[in-house]
């Protein structure tokens, strides 16, 4: 118990290491959080409504890239950003924006395919009247995913849970630079290998409590957004 | 009242909708003349609403043709009203302006508008209240008033006062009859006869996806020339 | 519409610490190994080094076969390892510049407190290792191919043993995960001295065997090759080894200690 409550020490101080951390952490997450709604949320909306061929074929894919380890992710952004890779001149391995993109690649598929199932239901609904107000299907697109906003959060907590949790990816793009690239995920791995387990806890009570927040609110969005706007 | 050309009259040529092998709509003929109040009569099943849904373009026939007088306006130029209005989860005002919106309308025109819509209707109480959870009333008539505001030439509107009260039924026919005064052309299915007897100009009879009678309505009432329809205006259960 | 208009704006906002944190001062990455950076070492070094010049240095701690890795594909400007023999390779194919020397450290056998294969009183490690062979005692592997694990096959060779059984456990991961397991199993463990000492989840795991001189584990530093990679911060990266191997480098590796114990012992001058 005495990790425990050096943890709690930990916090209670706000020790500048750890609110650095937590900062990193927050920052990426939210950023991915927001870089794979902005292409998730049209993309997966599109997927639902329009028909081309293939389609079927990119929402399994879809689905199975949900199930992506975190380390495949990783990988392939590592090779991509090396200073070897196509992208290397760019100078992005081991940074903040390196672990965005990895988790950006991770929440994607999550966000695509909640979303597509979210809109196709709604479009169920909505099909006849929409039609007979004249719109197209690309244009219903901005209409469902705004009138499906409570139900998309869950598609959105689900990607910003995997990411915020995740350490693979951050560990091999990231490097785990102390200061500059350590998140709680992969500052815990660090301290637990060091058996150093007073801060490992502390972060991870951090993360959870986070996650808890985070649940928290979005449930009470999902359920006033129901109250309110029906 | 309207300056554009009118896209009506709509001819149906022998119209059908088959699906598999069940004969939903059998080879329908007829005519929207502007500026009436055509009433779809029949029991259930007739095929009332399929044959709405036809007209309004959200079924493709199987086969026969429909006829716009102007093809390429004619799109614009109807809207239709559904049993259970499908409204945005959004303010009341919000769904007039996204209909406007739609038509490409830009969005201080669609708000000025959609605001005189609400004058107009008496909904300027509820404009910024979600429109999901009005009252079942209160959803028809801003469906109405979605209509409206989009200036149709002809509006079809499927039994849109089956689910209401008799106080909001009087709200909405007396919304049908206003705009047919401006000149609107109201394509309607009930299965309230009593209605159809103080709103329809003209009723065709469909039973079984066949038509059997078209006819101006005091005609049709007085003096119904099938045996099915006699039977329908006594009440008898038909199918 | 607007709302995607605030999104939009949102993300802008989101993404500007990021550009701007890309924005700072001179620094170099060093690819080193997980066991030097869990020591603790870099903590206590680098801020004097940063001090002194302004060199800001991101170290990314990998395993060794990694970090030379990450050394070859120009993603580090210095590596910083320990298995002699994959260091000269990397300058001999033209990767790095120079080897230097710069410190050393030693790897000790750790196990259970009763020590059940009697190793505390071992005339050599190899004996030590076979003691443990032959009584069939848990021993945790690091089984990854690191330089750690390297030096422990080369130990059951001379012990003459072929590890394999049930009592052979590989963990396949750092120096810390392995010593989590074997405290978790009490199972011996040869680990290096400075993970060791600042490890603290000891449970019954005590300290029972060092000083074989073929326990000693040197680091050498070895600027990344600008030749095979024209980005690589030459010059700062050359500042930082010549830091390490100077006086107030060595001194300074010299002077950090986890519970009193010096970990690492400065060899630049070949003292070693």
């Amino acid at each position: 118990m005495g990790a425990f409550s050096a943890a709690f020490e930990l916090i209670a101080s706000g020790d500048p290491v750890l609110l650095e951390i937590i900062g990193l952490s927050l920052r990426v997450t939210l950023t991915a959080v927001l870089i794979g709604c902005l292409i998730g949320l049209p993309l997966g909306a599109m997927l639902a409504l329009l028909r081309f061929p293939g389609r079927s074929g990119v929402v399994v894919v879809f689905n199975a890239l949900m199930g992506l380890p975190p380390v495949v992710a990783g990988l392939v952004v590592y090779l991509v950003l090396s200073r070897s890779g196509p992208l290397g001149p760019l100078n992005l391995l081991f940074s903040p924006t390196a672990m965005i993109i990895a988790q950006a690649i991770l929440i994607l598929p999550i966000v695509i395919s909640l979303t597509r199932s979210v809109i196709e239901d709604l479009w169920e609904e909505y099909r006849e009247q929409l039609r007979s107000l004249g719109s197209s299907r690309l244009r219903a697109v901005p209409t469902l995913l705004w009138d499906g906003r409570f139900s998309l959060v869950t598609g959105i907590l689900a990607g910003f849970g995997r990411a915020s949790a995740e350490v693979g990816a951050v560990l091999i793009v990231g490097g785990n630079i102390a200061g500059h690239t350590r998140t709680m995920t992969t500052a815990i791995t660090l301290e637990t290998a060091r058996g150093d387990l007073s801060l490992a806890i502390a972060l991870g009570l951090i993360l959870l409590a986070v996650t808890l927040t985070l649940n928290t609110g979005a449930y009470g969005i999902g359920q006033w957004g129901r109250r309110a706007a029906g | 009242m309207r300056a554009e050309p009118s896209v009506l009259p709509l001819k149906l040529d022998s119209l059908s909708f088959v699906v598999r092998d069940t004969v939903l709509i059998d080879r329908i003929s007829m005519m929207v003349r502007p500026q009436r109040r055509l009433f779809v009569l029949g029991p259930n099943g007739a095929g009332k609403s399929l044959l709405l849904r036809l007209c309004h373009g959200l079924i493709t026939p199987t086969a026969g043709r429909i006829i716009w007088a102007d093809p390429e306006r004619a799109p614009r130029a109807q809207g239709m009203v559904f049993q259970r209005p499908v409204l945005l989860r959004r303010s009341v005002l919000a769904n007039l302006i996204h209909a406007l919106r739609l038509r490409g309308i830009g969005r201080r025109t669609a708000r000025r508008r959609s605001e005189a819509a609400l004058d107009r209707f008496g909904l300027r109480d509820l404009a910024t209240r979600p429109a999901r959870l009005l009252s079942g009333g209160e959803q028809q008539r801003l469906a109405m008033a979605r209509a409206w505001v989009l200036q149709p030439q002809v509006l079809f509107l499927d039994e849109p006062s089956s689910q209401l009260d008799p106080a909001v039924t009087r709200l909405i026919e007396n919304m049908i009859t206003d705009f047919s005064a401006e000149g609107m052309t109201i394509v309607m299915t009930t299965h309230d006869l009593g209605q159809a007897r103080r709103l329809a100009d003209d009723v065709v009879f469909l039973h079984r996806g066949r038509l059997l009678e078209s006819s101006p309505a005091e005609s049709f009432f007085d003096r119904p020339s099938t045996a099915e329809a006699r039977a329908f205006l006594d009440g008898e259960l038909l199918w | 519409m607007i709302t995607c208009r605030h999104l939009v704006l949102g993300a802008a906002i989101a993404l500007l610490p990021v550009a701007a944190a890309a924005q700072e001062g001179e620094y170099i990455t060093v690819a080193s190994t997980t066991s030097t950076e869990q020591s603790g070492l870099f903590g206590h070094i680098l801020p004097l080094f940063e001090e002194e010049t302004g060199i800001e240095v991101r170290v990314v701690a990998q395993g060794t076969g990694q970090a030379l890795e990450t050394g070859r594909r120009g993603d580090a400007d210095v590596v910083f390892v320990h298995a002699r023999e994959l260091e000269e390779a990397f300058v001999e194919e033209g990767y790095g510049v120079e080897r230097f020397d710069v410190m050393y450290n030693d790897f000790v056998i750790v196990g259970p407190g009763d020590d059940p294969a009697g190793i505390a009183d071992a005339e050599s490690a190899a004996e030590a290792m076979a003691a443990i062979a032959a009584a069939e005692a848990p021993f945790a592997s690091r089984g990854d191919d690191s330089g750690t694990h390297v030096a422990e096959l080369n130990l059951w060779e001379a012990a003459g043993v072929v590890p394999e059984g049930s009592w052979y456990r590989e963990t396949g991961s750092g120096m810390g995960p392995t010593l989590n397991t074997a405290s978790q199993m009490n199972a011996y463990a040869l680990t290096d001295r400075g993970t060791w000492l600042s490890f603290q989840n000891r449970g019954e795991l005590e300290f029972l065997f060092e000083g074989d001189e073929v326990l000693f584990n040197p680091y050498g530093v070895i600027l990344v090759n600008p030749e095979m990679h024209d980005h690589v911060k030459a010059e700062a990266g050359q500042a930082f080894i010549d830091w390490l191997i100077s006086d107030a480098g060595q001194e300074a590796i010299a002077s950090y200690k986890v519970e009193g114990e010096q970990l690492f012992f400065p060899n630049a001058n070949g003292a070693s």
